[in-house]
């Protein structure tokens, strides 16, 4: 069918119009919401696709482990309560039947039955505690961390029944007057809430690498385990390692070099 | 139907349905009326007076950090009037971005901030009692950010929990 040059006119400039009206409505429509716009990840945070870590338990002698623990308590807030049915732990110790009851051969090597273990929340991929809390107090990010909210903890304590590794720790009272140094730019906790260990969530998004691992002279490694050339796949893939009862099916993500 | 319709209003006429009724004892009623009323909004006009309503607070802004700062300087993340009427979304969304998102950083009207209760409103905002507590007591909010936020429990939290319970 034959157009005239008029018609032909029309039709282009009545469709260029719809073409940037069309174009100018998709542009507002997926730019990013003034929510997204206002908040950004800070500069040089540490991102991953999975954060895992490794427990070099050669390394990993007492001294470097009461110096893991003690910074992590210090820096987060952690109440020193010597009673065992009130106390909070982040990361603490274990002999090595306690840390790996799947592990008792009849005849265990002997440096591994004196030796104490370190322990924290092992950041399962398939975390228990996040499938039964009922206000999604605690859930698993992007990055694998399993991050906890302590605006929405009702104090339930259903995350404490099924966490099989002992990692997390009610608030039966104020925690205020066992925090022997306030460290000012972290919160405290209050009474009837749980908490847990959460990789350093606040230091990862300042770019800082979590504070267990800072002091730990290299007894833990911490890294991208999506990253094949990260640091801890190297270790992975050279040594030897074991995780607190992966029989669970949790997929516990802290591995220990034994 | 009409006809029956008409029929009740005759009924209702010839019992005096439509004349308008005597008050008896009309002063006293009357009387009783205005000291009702009287009663009933004398907490509004004790208020508007002399009682605690009465007096708008004003929230002081004379920290030292804040001092130090030169005049030009001297901004919260977002203007003072949307402030005053929308922290409480603000912090709200601060605290969802952070826990669930990581995002720390604030794109403020002026310039970038940390997203942080403990580590930036209340760096400048050191005053609670003139600040944060002079506001909320006026609108009975009570707010419980600083049973967990802050660092000096007794000069800060302790005073709000003792003087509320």
């Amino acid at each position: 069918m034959d157009i005239s040059r008029r018609e032909f006119l029309r039709i282009a400039g009545a469709s260029t119009i719809v073409g940037v009206l069309g174009g100018w409505a998709a542009v507002e429509l997926l730019a990013p919401g003034k929510l997204e716009e206002k908040y950004l990840l800070k500069p040089g945070a540490l991102t991953a696709k999975r954060w895992a870590m490794v427990v070099d338990t050669k390394k990993m002698d007492e001294v470097t482990a009461n110096r893991c623990i003690e910074a992590c308590h210090r820096i987060h807030n952690v109440p020193d309560i010597a009673d065992p049915k009130h106390e909070i732990k982040w990361i603490w110790l274990e002999p090595f039947e306690n840390a790996f009851p799947d592990q008792q051969q009849e005849y265990v090597a002997e440096y591994l039955k004196e030796e104490s273990f370190i322990l924290l929340c092992n950041q399962c991929d398939n975390p228990p505690c996040v499938r039964v809390c009922p206000t999604k107090a605690t859930w698993k990010r992007e990055d694998g961390i399993v991050m906890m909210d302590q605006h929405r903890c009702i104090g339930c304590r259903f995350c404490m029944a099924a966490c099989p590794y002992g990692s997390r720790s009610f608030n039966w009272m104020d925690s205020r007057p066992f925090i022997k140094e306030r460290n000012p730019e972290y919160p405290t906790r209050e009474k009837g809430v749980v908490e847990k260990c959460d990789f350093c969530a606040e230091r990862l998004d300042e770019g800082l690498m979590p504070a267990c691992v800072e002091v730990s002279n290299g007894a833990l490694i911490f890294g991208d385990l999506a990253d094949f050339k990260s640091e801890v796949r190297k270790i992975l893939r050279t040594r030897y390692s074991i995780r607190r009862k992966p029989h669970l099916g949790t997929n516990p993500q802290v591995y220990y070099i034994v | 139907m009409p006809d029956e319709k008409k029929e009740v209003i005759d009924c209702l006429r010839q019992t005096n349905f439509f004349k308008p009724k005597k008050i008896y004892d009309r002063g006293k009623v009357i009387i009783g009326i205005i000291i009702l009323f009287a009663f009933l909004t004398l907490p509004l006009f004790y208020n508007m007076g002399m009682g605690k309503a009465g007096n708008v607070p004003e929230p002081k802004i004379d920290t030292p950090v804040i001092q130090k700062l030169p005049e030009k300087e001297r901004v919260c993340v977002e203007p003072k009037r949307y402030m005053r009427e929308n922290h409480m979304k603000l912090l709200d969304n601060w605290r969802d971005q952070v826990v669930r998102f990581g995002n720390r950083s604030y794109k403020g009207y002026t310039k970038k901030y940390t997203i942080s209760l403990q580590n930036t409103c209340l760096k400048c905002h050191s005053n609670y009692d003139n600040f944060c507590d002079k506001c909320h007591r006026y609108t009975q909010t009570k707010p419980y950010c600083w049973s967990c936020h802050v660092d000096k429990p007794k000069e800060w939290a302790g005073k709000e929990l003792e003087g509320e319970k």
